[in-house]
């Protein structure tokens, strides 16, 4: 994985990025109980498999989602973060 | 002579003492099942049946012996943590590895060669000044010396670092070694076999039976076992492996690299940490110098490697060790680091009856080899954790007590 495709900026080096994990939904902390909230901030599924994740690159300050298998260091997809429900 | 030479060719049983037994098949049942046959594994093994008794025991490993991380790590042993429980826990491991080799009756090649952490900066030397009274306050040999105490020990280093970040000082922690670390395995799995524990190598484990929350078995690529008690000691493998029982905990994976130089004359005693240029360096028994620097940035679970890692450690040791521009890397490789928010590892009991953990080793697990082996047999044994253990608890996060390890690696953070 030496090149990233930004949907800003096309293809950049992957030294331009830094990952900022799963995209993962945060439940409510006024009405979620203290385990959920415990565990939505250290739980991860660390499985190896595709996973939908946070990307920025640096350079442009621009943050997107990347589809990256985990165990094969590949990015199948990336899309900006308006198309992250599609 | 050569018609004993062709006897022993044609004989089936070899008379030469192999290291272990390889059993030809599982039994149905053990006492306790192992998952994990590095020298975590190996080593609750080994004192499983060694302090417990427990001798009814099967080491199941996916790939061969020591072929994940115990053989992948850089070989550096040291105390000089920064938390009371990872001092004194680390402090115990130290003084299980000293007399290891006469324990196991296998050269480990332990060699105490002294652990300098440089710092660079006034923040570095306020750290190496906190890390160094903890250290002292538990009786661990630590003190904060000066840049020309490193040029004393180390004459080739460039205390100038090539003018951008020179050296002010460093830590210094005169117990800190290096050993020989598929040995360890190997000494741990014949010691292990010896008092008839089992070791089945290319064994996968498919599944963990689970009934009413307790474990009652386990399914391999080699058959059924019945078991109430399974260790889980797989370092990088840990998610794949929690997941056969529906538990999640607080792990990434990353790849941790490393690479070794061609063999050089001896010129390198002490082991050389710095955390300002991400690089670290030691001279191992052979001539290579074995340098290592922060994980790889995102998570992964693979065991790849990446020319980005060997360009931006060997800028780092250029900074360090000018001279070694003609010197060639030799081999590079990475083990699949499995981290936890506050650098400490995850061990004790889970909230499924009869399985028990020893994870979260991240960048700090070869150190702690003979401790935990100790502690999580003690766990496996008595099914209370370990005093030393019970800051490592897997419970932890949910009760928001973190351990803060940041003396864990010198490197990275």
């Amino acid at each position: 994985m030496k090149l990233i495709p930004c949907p800003l900026n096309g293809p950049r080096p992957a030294l331009e990025f830094v990952c900022g994990g799963e995209v993962r939904a945060m439940p409510d902390p006024d009405t979620c109980s203290d385990a959920e909230w415990t565990n939505y901030l250290y739980l991860r599924r660390s499985v190896p498999g595709v996973k939908r994740e946070w990307w920025c690159h640096t350079p442009s300050g621009y943050w997107f989602v990347a589809e990256r298998d985990t165990a094969r260091d590949e990015i199948l997809k990336t899309y900006d973060a308006a198309g992250i429900s599609a | 002579m050569p018609h004993r030479l062709l006897r022993f060719a044609l004989s089936r049983r070899h008379p030469e003492p192999r290291m272990f037994r390889e059993p030809s098949r599982l039994k149905d049942g053990y006492d306790v099942v192992i998952i994990g046959g590095g020298g975590h594994g190996l080593a609750a093994a080994y004192y499983l049946a060694r302090d417990h008794g427990i001798r009814d025991v099967a080491v199941l490993e996916r790939g061969y012996l020591g072929g994940g991380n115990t053989a992948r790590n850089t070989t550096i042993i040291r105390s000089n943590y920064l938390t009371p429980e990872g001092v004194k826990f680390y402090d115990a491991s130290v003084r299980l590895w000293r007399e290891l080799s006469t324990e196991l009756d296998f050269n480990l090649f332990y060699a105490t060669r002294g652990h300098f952490t440089l710092a660079h900066s006034d923040a570095d030397l306020r750290t190496a000044r906190w890390r160094a009274e903890v250290n002292k306050h538990f009786g661990v040999e630590s003190e904060v010396v000066d840049a020309a105490f490193v040029k004393r020990r180390v004459p080739q280093i460039d205390l100038e670092c090539g003018g951008h970040t020179p050296i002010l000082g460093a830590l210094y922690h005169a117990p800190g070694a290096i050993a020989r670390h598929d040995a360890v395995a190997w000494g741990y799995a014949r010691g292990a076999d010896r008092r008839g524990v089992e070791i089945h190598q290319n064994t996968e484990v498919l599944g963990i039976d689970v009934r009413d929350g307790a474990v009652a078995g386990v399914r391999t690529s080699k058959g059924n076992i019945a078991t109430k008690r399974v260790l889980c000691a797989v370092a990088g493998s840990t998610p794949r492996v929690l997941d056969l029982v529906g538990l999640q905990v607080p792990l990434t994976i990353h790849p941790l690299q490393a690479m070794v130089s061609e063999p050089l004359k001896p010129w390198l005693d002490p082991i050389i940490v710095s955390s300002s240029l991400h690089a670290y360096v030691s001279q191992s028994a052979r001539g290579e110098l074995v340098m290592g620097a922060s994980l790889d940035p995102y998570e992964l679970q693979s065991t790849r490697s990446t020319l980005d890692f060997a360009e931006g450690l060997a800028v780092h040791m250029l900074d360090l060790f000018p001279f070694l521009s003609d010197v060639k890397v030799l081999r590079q490789w990475a083990g699949m680091a499995d981290m936890t928010p506050d650098f400490a590892p995850l061990m004790g009991l889970t909230p499924c009856d009869g399985l028990f953990l020893d994870a979260g080793w991240g960048t700090w697990g070869f150190k702690a080899t003979p401790i935990s082996g100790k502690t999580m047999a003690h766990t496996v044994a008595t099914g209370t954790a370990h005093p030393l253990i019970t800051g490592f608890s897997p419970a932890r996060f949910a009760s928001l007590s973190l351990s803060s390890e940041k003396g864990a690696a010198a490197v990275g953070h």
